[in-house]
């Protein structure tokens, strides 16, 4: 499993299509103090655990994408 | 012609009340402290860190935390995006026990001698207090010794004995902040509430631990004044928060407290609380950034969270520790009570 922040059709911190909108502030945030609470593929809302070294989310349409550390 | 009466420096005063006789700060000499100039910064911290070393000592308590029941929560706390009543991405999510073990071995790795079970709830009800029961044995079936703490919301008399029969040491209930603020942040049970559970804690013999988030809209009045109300409760320890301003929740456009005020917090509390374990909690790494951390080290605080929060991410643990190192700060053992 790998971390899902790479190239999206969604952003991971807002939900919204990563074409539309400027996502620099979402950036500041995603991977550094939020992991990511939207599906990049499809924008649905993850179930998210954060545990102390690390995340799982998981899309129940996608499947889960974990944190790389 | 008589003198103009001599100015009383804060500072000062705090150097020989504090420092010298560990008593904590009122809340007038709080204010006073939480108005000083930038440029006494500096002057704080070392005497917080003074203090912090003469009634504390060197050691850092090191703590990892774990949502074991995420989101869904039926109260309204404003600065939390775990609450069912605004329209956060956070999703409910529970934490099987064998993900838990996981959790409290991953924390004992790196030195902690604590580690806190959450779960965002108004109390717990019977199903959680029995994935508790079985998290705690099995915790301790994996030959992982760590102290091990709850934060399970407001408890009955009957939970409190339960948590201290399967051997819970220290209970997270935060007050938040200041009485007179709390309404404005939480309005689905009151702060009074809150108290009553602590004082259940303290009478049964488990440790204390309870704080709050700095940076909710409180005045500076109202910081100092939730200061001395801690200070009152004599807890063993306080995890200082600054608000992550979560997406979703009432909070989500409040500014992030910056980092000189952030640190004048530091040291206003530690003067104000002498005594007890000073933790940095959530929203150090967004307030602070990396040079800040280390200030507030080396201003009063003596306790850190290492690696991830419960829905938010930290610094990787071994950033922290290896800051620890670099201060010559040792970290505290496991049993050994500061």
């Amino acid at each position: 499993m790998t971390s899902g922040l790479g190239a999206v059709a969604y952003c991971g911190f807002c939900g919204k299509a990563s074409a539309e909108a400027d996502h620099s502030a979402c950036a500041s945030r995603l991977g550094v103090i939020d992991p990511p609470r939207f599906c990049a593929e499809c924008a649905r809302r993850m179930v998210v655990q954060v545990t102390p070294a690390g995340w799982t989310a998981t899309c129940s349409r996608h499947g889960e994408i974990t944190s790389a550390r | 012609m008589t003198a103009a009466p001599e100015q009383v420096d804060v500072l000062g005063v705090a150097r020989e009340q504090v420092l010298e006789q560990g008593v904590g700060l009122s809340e007038e000499q709080v204010l006073e402290v939480l108005r000083l100039p930038d440029e006494r910064i500096p002057e704080l911290l070392e005497l917080a860190h003074a203090v912090r070393m003469r009634w504390c000592g060197p050691e850092v308590e090191v703590e990892g935390i774990v949502s074991l029941k995420t989101g869904g929560c039926p109260e309204d706390c404003h600065f939390c995006s775990q609450s069912g009543q605004f329209p956060s991405p956070v999703r409910s999510a529970w934490l099987d026990i064998p993900g838990l073990v996981r959790a409290a071995r991953q924390t004992a790795e790196t030195g902690a001698s604590e580690f806190c079970i959450v779960a965002a709830v108004r109390g717990p009800d019977k199903r959680l207090l029995s994935q508790v029961r079985d998290g705690i044995k099995a915790i301790r079936e994996d030959g992982n010794d760590i102290q091990i703490a709850c934060s399970l919301g407001m408890l009955t008399q009957e939970q409190v004995d339960e948590l201290v029969d399967m051997g819970v040491h220290r209970y997270n209930h935060n007050l938040e902040t200041a009485r007179s603020h709390f309404p404005n942040v939480v309005t689905t049970h009151s702060w009074e509430e809150r108290w009553d559970t602590l004082k259940m804690i303290r009478t049964a013999g488990m440790e204390v631990c309870c704080g709050g988030i700095i940076g909710m809209g409180e005045t500076l009045e109202q910081r100092a004044e939730f200061a001395v109300q801690l200070a009152e409760l004599e807890p063993d320890e306080v995890p200082l928060n600054f608000l992550i301003p979560n997406p979703g929740t009432p909070y989500e456009n409040y500014p992030v407290v910056e980092g000189p005020e952030a640190l004048r917090t530091v040291g206003a509390f530690r003067l104000a609380l002498p005594r007890t374990i000073l933790r940095f909690a959530g929203g150090r790494e967004l307030t602070f950034g990396d040079l800040g951390a280390k200030q507030g080290m080396l201003g009063g605080v003596n306790a850190i969270i290492v690696g991830n929060y419960l829905t938010n991410l930290g610094r990787p643990a071994q950033q922290d520790l290896d800051m620890l190192t670099e201060l010559s700060m040792p970290i505290k053992e496991l049993s050994k009570t500061l």
